[in-house]
């Protein structure tokens, strides 16, 4: 092996070792950055702050009495629960047709600094075992996380 | 009666692919060549079973035979017959005794395309082919079992999941994406074979490659399938959300891209040969991790059918796969020679080198992010995802990338460059990614990565363009144009081939950047014979009605679309309700026209029909994803079609004759 064919082999080996770590980085980096959190109205409030900002699925039942939709602006304000915590959430779209009081949901958002969640896809969940809890029973979140998929959300 | 049929012949099937694949072994480590004979004649006996099994099966379900457990799990007499024949891929257990058959074909078709070729690798391309049957023939016998049969049949099934019997895309995609995935069997167990026997004759390169682009363009028209289904029936006005059965079939097929540019490469230069058996092997794996995830039930969606045994099988079939393939590497790596090495940077091959190392890194960036949920759920419990624009960010520099290589790779030389010839060759095509860019400015882009793309994009289109052209000009110029035409479609089939399906990616990754930085949408309640706008458009709600079908109920609106005044189109996005689900599924609405969509999405009825909400958008250019994947096709088609000689002459293996077979890329070079 030349001398010039060694330098380049060491310049090559060096270059490749910088490329694969910088494309670490930056591929662990933005992992981190953009996860997703799956959470309950409990789970959501423990967080506290750490809420803000943050990419959330937020998994609950749909309150007896909270839906507020406007028609001309398409404003929707609503809370879910899980039996324990309730937050209010408000979005801006078109509820799905089987959006109604009681109903498990799935909202994508954040928590905000005022105190609600802003939702920028709803969605609602079908399993087909699914049935409204009873009074004070716990909603199971994950389950109902499982079961969520729409028209919002890919495959 | 019909299931007994069907699980005997399931049987028969497991039983040929093993004893053909001892044989296979045995013939391989003894060279003996009858014990080969008769394991090929197994292969077919092992399709002839696969074939007899799905035939079964499909004549349980149009005779409505509940007594079949598949056929009480996915059969109804209300749906239609289209839907009852597509039933046999609705499901998780029909579907892998689809692949069955998929798989049955692609053997028959390898053992077949073997038969006078590479004697020095056949019992182990056959041995490793029957062992994937063993494990497809074990899995329907055993973990899937559709044919079991049911005690007490119903008098009915449910019928397929709604969402799949919804649109006519659903089938196409299934069929496609498998004859993408089961066949990229073959090339992985040709590169077995290569590391086996320790050579990677031009011959076994040939048969390599030709065994990668087929599956390849299955997968490629899968994916996108997937993607046009997804945006004609889910409603939220994408193609792609890089949800994790997306990512699933992309992950091989970013490896089988790369390592059909690497074979270039090592038919050229006769190095990297090892990194392109790598690439194969890797294929096979993703394919079949791919398989595992959306199949199991790991990721809960409309793919994931059920939770099963299965998982667990592909899991452990997945660990014999990589460890195989290890040991084949590490043992098989070291006996395949390079035959030189990369001179210079500014070659051709050098720029094949960068490409390689751009599809891995996409691949290993989707393959964390869509393992990296399962891993934390494992380890700590808890369940997350990770979001769109983490893919986002890291796909759409390195896409760019691809993108502009498309362009550099192919202006630069084989071998040396001097930097004045490399300039001469790079610097023209700058004008086209100008022209792209002040063209996109003038129709609105301002987004600063749509901007790169539609650079890359631009320089890329005038090299292929100048490529795809220079054998017909070379010709023109001496003044017989008419056998330059013949030489793009008969010697320089394969290269020009080649650059009709760069050209159909440059359509698609532009239509891709445009559609998603352009995209406009609305959330709107109308009541009816109210307007609303959208860009240009004006869009009335004209009224409701019912569609009544024995499988569905239909509410469907009337949207009048009118642009500048002439009403353009009348669209009907719909809601249906399926007996076996609790919501309705809908059915967006499209107008497609060369420039852009008119794309709506019906979300809900209320007051009796008088009033509707519903969610419309505005993609550009979405109409030139369907469009620009097509050409792809055409163009591996193009690469693929059999030539006259290779069909008539079959010649022995040890002889060499690949550049005089396929001359067009040897001879037609720019300065190569």
């Amino acid at each position: 092996m030349s001398a010039a064919t060694k330098k380049t082999r060491i310049f090559a080996v060096v270059a490749l070792a910088i490329a694969a770590s910088a494309f670490a980085l930056i591929t662990v980096g933005g992992l981190g950055e953009n996860l997703v959190y799956y959470w309950g109205p409990t789970e959501l409030r423990q967080a506290g702050d750490k809420a803000i900002g943050a990419t959330i699925r937020l998994g609950g039942q749909v309150v007896e009495g909270s839906i507020q939709f406007d028609p001309k602006t398409t404003h929707l304000a609503f809370e879910v629960t899980d039996g324990r915590e309730r937050v209010p959430v408000r979005s801006v779209g078109v509820p799905p047709q089987m959006f109604r009081e009681g109903i498990g949901v799935i909202v994508e958002g954040t928590m905000t600094r005022e105190g609600h969640f802003t939702s920028e896809r709803l969605m609602v969940s079908h399993g087909n075992e699914y049935r409204a809890p009873t009074e004070g029973e716990h909603v199971d979140v994950e389950e109902l996380i499982r079961n969520a998929e729409a028209p919002a959300e890919g495959r | 009666m019909i299931g007994f049929l069907g699980r005997s012949l399931v049987l028969l099937s497991l039983l040929a692919a093993s004893a053909g694949m001892v044989l296979a072994l045995a013939s391989g480590l003894r060279r003996n060549a009858a014990a080969l004979a008769w394991a090929r004649r197994l292969t077919y006996v092992f399709a002839l079973g696969m074939l007899g099994a799905n035939l079964a099966m499909e004549v349980a379900l149009l005779t409505h035979d509940f007594s079949v457990q598949y056929v009480a799990q996915v059969g109804s007499r209300s749906t239609p017959t289209w839907v009852t024949i597509v039933s046999l891929w609705s499901a998780l257990e029909g579907s892998i005794l689809f692949w069955g058959l998929v798989l049955g074909g692609y053997v028959a078709w390898a053992t077949w395309w073997t038969k006078d070729r590479h004697p020095e690798a056949a019992p182990w391309i056959t041995a490793v082919l029957l062992a994937c049957g063993v494990f497809f023939a074990f899995l329907i016998a055993g973990p899937a079992h559709p044919f079991a049969t049911v005690p007490n049949p119903p008098m009915d099934g449910p019928g397929p999941n709604a969402l799949l019997q919804n649109h006519i895309l659903m089938v196409l995609h299934p069929p496609m994406l498998y004859l993408g995935y089961v066949g990229m069997a073959v090339p992985f167990a040709i590169a077995c074979g290569a590391l086996i026997a320790g050579r990677l004759g031009p011959d076994l390169l040939r048969s390599l490659r030709i065994s990668l682009l087929f599956p390849w363009s299955f997968l490629t028209m899968g994916i996108v399938l997937g993607g046009w289904w997804a945006y004609e029936v889910l409603g939220w006005g994408g193609y792609w959300a890089w949800d994790p059965v997306e990512n699933a079939s992309l992950l091989p097929w970013l490896t089988a891209t790369a390592a059909l540019h690497s074979i270039l490469v090592v038919e050229r230069k006769g190095i990297l040969k090892g990194w392109t058996l790598t690439l194969v092997l890797s294929t096979f794996l993703l394919t079949i991790l791919g398989t595992f995830m959306t199949r199991s039930g790991v990721f809960n969606s409309v793919h994931s059918f059920t939770q099963s045994d299965i998982g667990p099988t592909f899991l452990v079939f997945l660990g014999m796969g990589l460890v195989a393939s290890l040991v084949l590497l590490s043992t098989g790596i070291g006996k395949l020679e390079p035959e030189g090495r990369i001179r210079d940077p500014k070659s051709r091959e050098a720029a094949f080198l960068v490409n390689n190392l751009i599809f891995v890194m996409l691949t290993l960036t989707v393959l964390l992010g869509t393992v990296f949920p399962l891993i934390v759920e494992a380890v700590q419990g808890r369940q997350i995802s990770v979001g769109e624009p983490y893919f986002n960010q890291m796909s759409v520099p390195l896409g760019v990338a691809l993108l502009f290589l498309m362009g550099i790779g192919p202006a630069l030389p084989w071998g040396r460059a001097t930097g004045k010839k490399a300039l001469e060759s790079l610097l023209p095509p700058l004008s086209g990614g100008v022209l792209l860019v002040v063209l996109g400015f003038v129709f609105g882009a301002r987004s600063p990565w749509l901007l790169l793309t539609l650079f890359a994009g631009g320089y890329a289109l005038y090299v292929t363009f100048a490529e795809m052209l220079l054998p017909l000009w070379k010709k023109a110029r001496a003044g017989e144009g008419g056998q330059g035409v013949r030489l793009l479609f008969g010697k320089g089939r394969r290269r020009f081939g080649s650059y009709v399906a760069h050209l159909g990616v440059v359509l698609v990754l532009v239509a891709v950047g445009v559609s998603t930085t352009g995209r406009q949408t609305i959330d709107v309640t109308l009541a009816k014979g109210e307007s609303t706008r959208l860009g240009p458009y004006t869009l009335t709600y004209v009224g409701s009605h019912l569609e009544r079908e024995p499988h569905r109920i239909s509410t469907v609106a009337r949207v009048q679309v009118e642009r500048e005044g002439r009403s353009i189109a009348v669209l009907e996005p719909r809601l249906n309700q399926y007996p076996s689900m609790r919501e309705a599924v809908g059915t967006p609405a499209v107008h497609s026209t060369p420039r852009e969509d008119v794309y709506l999405s019906l979300m809900s009825l209320s007051d009796g029909g008088e009033r509707m909400g519903m969610r419309a958008f505005r993609n550009p250019m979405v109409i030139w994803i369907w469009l620009g994947s097509g050409v792809i096709v055409l163009g591996a088609g193009l690469v693929l079609w059999p030539s006259r000689r290779s069909a008539t002459a079959k010649v022995p293996s040890s002889l060499p004759r690949r550049r005089e077979e396929e001359g067009g890329e040897g001879q037609l070079e720019v300065g190569g």
